[in-house]
């Protein structure tokens, strides 16, 4: 999904907003409300299995996009949270709306069905050139835009697997499992002189990747 | 009936709903804040940073197997499945991001800081980290390359920095008050004194 989320490059922002070691993460939680964000929405995943964490990333990413610039990060939860139980008809509107005294503002509806994983290809190794597939995905999708359609170098592949999010982020609970691979880009392939020299890893589930071929493929 | 409401209204307007229900179990809540608030928490990150720095056996685990390593101090747990350490060297420096959202290795770092978690952070650290890390507080020289890991699937990172000069004679213990939350995001390095 090309939403508001996908920050990674967008121009315009000033400057983070921190000094190396100030203390500003003490306390963790700055209002008494912010510890309900994750609570509840572990309360709706975890404890009663009503939907995935990708689930929830993908409601955040729904979130109407001039909601989404104006809203706080935990707050953003909190309406992923309550989506969701609203979608998966745990809760209703009217019941969020009498408890809130007004209107309770839910994200978007989805506006794809999600897809499958592409499987049966044999896995990519260590040194592999692989090119992030030149994709437009509508639904959940973890491959930042930045990404789509250039080429790096894998550095690993993780020897564990994980339901496929573009699937499972729709809430198909028999995504096909797949490794994921950490691909290092330089950053001047990203964005040419427009950006600070350096290198940049995106962690990529296989079905985002194709291998090209390369006789050598480590970058200086 | 007002127009508006405060995010703190909202939340509780879930909660009010949810316990209405009696869908909210008892001790749930509490249970998880006490382990947002302390039981994740840099300061575990810096017990195995410390440990690497010391004990060569444990540093080769941990650059190998990262869930292992940090298993062995029970440092595991949601957002900390699939660890994975980032070696740091005199011509390389790691520094972790979530451009997407947010991810975090939370039993080792802790809940990710708000700057973490900003706009600012998650859009500029990939295109042009070492403005980002100079504006911060970090100066970094030409030579060193600076590689962004954006967290984008469900390995949770952590970085290894270099020990730094005149630690030699440091214990492990006094060697953990080096290394902060940001040392373990990669934004800032260890500093002696």
């Amino acid at each position: 999904m090309d939403g508001f989320h996908d920050l990674g490059g967008f121009q315009g922002f000033g400057k983070v907003p921190h000094r190396i070691n100030s203390l500003s993460y003490k306390q963790v939680f700055k209002q008494d409300w912010e510890h309900l964000a994750y609570s509840l929405m572990f309360i709706g995943a975890d404890h009663m299995g009503k939907f995935s964490v990708d689930e929830i990333r993908h409601a955040v990413e729904r979130i109407d996009v001039r909601q989404h610039v104006g809203t706080e990060y935990y707050e953003r939860y909190v309406i992923a949270t309550a989506t969701l139980l609203v979608e998966t008809g745990v809760i209703t509107q009217a019941e969020l709306d009498e408890a809130l005294g007004s209107h309770f503002k839910l994200a978007n509806p989805a506006r794809a069905q999600g897809r499958e994983a592409i499987t049966g290809r044999p896995p990519f190794e260590v040194g592999d050139r692989v090119i992030v597939r030149d994709e437009y995905v509508a639904g959940h999708v973890r491959m930042p835009a930045y990404v789509r359609g250039k080429q790096g170098v894998v550095l690993h592949r993780t020897t564990a697997q994980w339901p496929f999010p573009d699937a499972i982020g729709h809430g198909d609970r028999s995504a096909a499992h797949q490794p994921t691979y950490h691909v290092e880009f330089r950053v001047k392939d990203l964005w040419g002189d427009a950006a600070d020299d350096g290198l940049v890893v995106v962690d990529l589930f296989e079905s985002y990747l194709d291998k090209v071929d390369s006789p050598r493929a480590v970058h200086a | 009936m007002t127009a508006t409401s405060t995010p703190g209204e909202r939340a509780r307007a879930l909660y009010a709903v949810l316990k209405n229900k009696d869908l909210i179990p008892e001790g749930y809540i509490e249970q998880l804040t006490q382990l947002m608030e302390h039981g994740w928490s840099p300061d575990n990150g810096a017990r195995i940073v410390a440990k690497a720095w010391v004990d060569p056996t444990f540093r080769e685990l941990l650059l190998k197997d990262g869930t292992a390593a940090c298993a062995q101090f029970g440092f595991t747990g949601p957002q900390g499945e699939y660890i994975v350490a980032l070696e740091d060297t005199p011509t390389l420096k790691n520094v972790i991001v979530c451009s997407l959202c947010s991810c975090t290795n939370w039993p080792v770092l802790g809940l990710p800081p708000e700057w973490y978690k900003g706009f600012e952070f998650r859009a500029r650290l990939v295109r042009e980290g070492r403005t980002v890390l100079r504006e911060l507080g970090t100066e970094l020289p030409e030579h060193v390359v600076i590689k962004v890991w954006d967290t984008s699937a469900e390995s949770r990172y952590l970085v290894l920095p270099l020990r730094p000069a005149g630690s030699e004679h440091m214990s492990e213990e006094q060697l953990r008050q080096l290394v902060t939350k940001d040392v373990l995001i990669g934004v800032a390095l260890p500093r002696v004194g």
